[in-house]
């Protein structure tokens, strides 16, 4: 069971996410932004928080023309998984593999502290360790987390069940309350919160183990 | 040869920066303003040969975000 984690110039939660998947039981390689390939028998990327290529342009629009960001794309192309977090979510949306875009925060400021989360669907790797409907706390720490697609898309997510989280209390104007969704075959997930930075009782919360828990009991070798 | 990208968000796509500066030009006296958009302005310098296609592409892959932003490629 093997995790990689991606790493950018920027990229400042990357050893979070290390260190959820290892405590979750992966074995994780971290992966350099410059790496053209993956390395042989991951399971799951990780694509990590922080502000890769100091968020020029438009947050995660240089990542996402990265090398690794190819092979993340072909990762998931051939049915791998993958989880974004954060600037995370916002690189899987450039790079196409999760529809929409982060737009700045309805409010302009830049937002750090717990929220609470709706799991809105348990019926996916990562959110089968929940029950839908439950509410978790866990941290979130954005400027662009406003999620955006249009009416189209926001229905199709609803109607395929895609919505993984909502915000009890929308803190950053996103459409429909969405803090994360999955994609169309659900092995990919991309959220503006921190599952990672709610992985151990040091945190101050630990409703981020269940994603990673129920994770490792899926990509466990039977 | 020069060419000039503008980009803006599109339509419908709410701009809080914009929101922000509208507010503060109401704050200063300026009543007449009804609305304001911010986009960015980019500026290439282009070898010879390259033409308006490659600029096209450019804000198709990179330049510009298309699933909110639309942009217009000015060649000076």
């Amino acid at each position: 069971m093997r995790a990689a984690v991606v790493v950018f110039p920027g990229s400042n939660c990357d050893r979070d996410l290390a260190v959820a998947f290892e405590q979750a039981g992966f074995q994780v390689d971290m992966v350099w932004h410059k790496d053209a390939q993956l390395p042989q028998g991951v399971d799951i990327v990780g694509v990590p928080g922080g502000f890769s290529y100091g968020d020029y342009l438009r947050c995660g629009a240089i990542a996402a023309q990265s090398p690794i960001c190819k092979a993340v794309v072909e990762h998931t192309e051939r049915g791998g998984y993958a989880i974004g977090t954060c600037n995370g979510f916002q690189i899987l949306t450039e790079t196409g593999i999760l529809p929409g875009a982060l737009l700045r925060n309805a409010g302009l400021k830049y937002i750090c502290r717990t929220v609470e989360l709706k799991v809105e669907t348990a019926d996916s790797a990562f959110t089968r360790g929940y029950d839908s409907g439950d509410v978790i706390r866990i941290p979130i720490a954005h400027h662009d987390g406003n999620y955006f697609a249009d009416d189209d898309t926001i229905s199709r997510l609803r109607d395929e069940d895609r919505i993984a989280f909502t915000y009890v209390d929308n803190p950053n104007g996103s459409s429909g309350n969405i803090a994360g969704i999955l994609s169309h075959n659900r092995r990919v997930l991309g959220m503006m919160p921190h599952p990672e930075r709610a992985a151990d009782p040091a945190h101050g919360g630990t409703d981020g183990v269940a994603l990673f828990r129920a994770l490792a009991g899926v990509l466990t070798p039977a | 040869m020069k060419a000039r990208v503008h980009v803006m968000l599109k339509n419908g796509v709410l701009d809080p920066q914009g929101e922000a500066v509208r507010h503060a030009l109401g704050a200063l006296g300026f009543d007449k303003v009804e609305g304001v958009r911010q986009g960015k302005v980019i500026d290439l310098e282009l070898a010879e040969g390259a033409t308006e296609a490659d600029v096209a592409e450019m804000c198709e892959k990179l330049l510009a975000n298309t699933v909110i932003e639309r942009y217009e490629i000015e060649l000076v």
